[in-house]
């Protein structure tokens, strides 16, 4: 999920990858870059999104030396809801985008498993994300700083890994600012406990 | 017709229970002020999720149940009894039943216990939630729960759950409400929608 607070972005993701009723991988990075300052969180099919990222970051990086400036946020989250829409049938995935561009500064978008775009303060995704909304709507407040952000998504993403049975794993976040990209990688010992723990 | 959204939670002396009022019907609502806890007993409620007929039913029969107990043995009976009773019930008919019945309640043996009959097991917990809305809020449960809360922080607690719950869950609704089951017997008590607690985007 990712946080909006004041001039930065958070973003964080739990890393386990299922097959079924397999765990493929505990140690997967769900953040891809898809510019300077703007990162792609997946969810859902990871073998879809994945290829939709590739896609996604080969037209962004087009459209960006194009315009001869970094591209917008909102323009990143534009190219990956058109593949989504466009190709609605095939594909199950949804996305998080979040960057810092020179206009509007902060941004977060989501674009959901149909192809909607929505603009939001702060979202959340993913099949952890039903445990947490009740959390998020409580804690969730406007204009927090950076501190209280990162720790909000990571009480966040400990409290999904703790009850979903296909998230866990290790937590990645990373911190997107108007100076560059910060990358916090959580271990799951290392995640906050709560009272039953 | 399904019912959901129930918690209940164990302080120091007692249980306080909670629950919305919405019964929905596939996409309509057809009741929208349900009582969802039950009494079975002076000092033992039980809340209802799931099919309205199958938990109504296995309440009713509880009650009656539990009367006729009390009275063979002479005294108040224990909570771990009246969930018990409905775990039996809930264990034999599991495949024609789909109800979760969260029990809790104060006896003078264990003060107050709060216990959890899904699909016919037993088991005592701290604090419980049940029902289609309580998926969104499992992970504020988690992280706000503490042992040994008061009577009041108990109360404040279970408003604030139900109030997400009801934000975010389509079958959860209404209005919401709560009883506090102590020492001194129950109190009931209905929090109307315009009085309950507001989070940052309403």
């Amino acid at each position: 999920m990712e946080r909006h607070y004041m001039d930065s972005k958070i973003k964080g993701v739990s890393t386990g990858v299922s097959n079924v009723n397999y765990v493929c991988s505990k140690t997967i990075n769900k953040l891809i870059q898809v510019h300077d300052r703007i990162f792609c969180c997946i969810a859902g099919s990871l073998a879809d999104a994945q290829a939709v990222t590739k896609t996604a970051k080969f037209q962004i990086s087009l459209h960006s030396i194009q315009m001869e400036s970094p591209p917008l946020v909102k323009a990143a989250a534009s190219v990956m809801k058109e593949l989504c829409y466009n190709n609605k049938e095939e594909l199950q995935a949804g996305f998080i985008t979040a960057g810092w561009d020179k206009k509007k500064g902060p941004q977060v978008y989501t674009v959901a498993l149909g192809g909607m775009l929505l603009s939001l303060p702060f979202t959340i995704g993913g099949s952890g994300s039903t445990y947490i909304y009740g959390y998020t709507d409580a804690k969730y407040k406007p204009d927090m700083s950076r501190e209280e952000c990162l720790q909000f998504a990571t009480n966040a993403l400990a409290l999904a890994m703790g009850r979903d049975n296909v998230s866990g794993g290790v937590a990645h976040l990373v911190v997107i600012t108007e100076g560059g990209v910060e990358h916090v990688v959580i271990p799951g010992d290392k995640l906050p406990k709560f009272h039953d723990e | 017709k399904s019912i959901t959204t129930i918690i209940a939670v164990e302080f120091n002396g007692g249980v306080v229970l909670g629950s919305d009022s919405r019964v929905s019907a596939g996409e309509t609502v057809v009741n929208r002020v349900m009582n969802k806890l039950s009494l079975l007993h002076d000092k033992i409620y039980c809340a209802l999720s799931g099919s309205a007929a199958d938990a109504q039913t296995i309440a009713e029969m509880v009650n009656y149940q539990l009367d006729v107990h009390s009275i063979e043995i002479g005294e108040d009976p224990q909570v771990r009894s009246a969930a018990t009773l409905v775990k039996n019930i809930s264990y034999k008919y599991k495949e024609e039943l789909s109800a979760h019945l969260i029990v809790a309640g104060w006896d003078r043996r264990g003060g107050g216990q709060v216990f959890v009959t899904l699909n016919g097991l037993l088991s005592r917990q701290p604090f419980a939630v049940g029902g289609s809305g309580s998926s969104y809020v499992y992970g504020f449960v988690d992280a706000e729960y503490q042992k040994g809360m008061s009577k009041e922080d108990c109360q404040q607690f279970v408003v604030n759950t139900i109030s997400l719950a009801m934000s975010r869950d389509g079958s959860s609704g209404g209005v919401a409400y709560l009883v506090t089951i102590d020492e001194k017997g129950a109190e009931e008590k209905c929090i109307l929608g315009n009085e309950l607690p507001t989070f940052y985007d309403q």
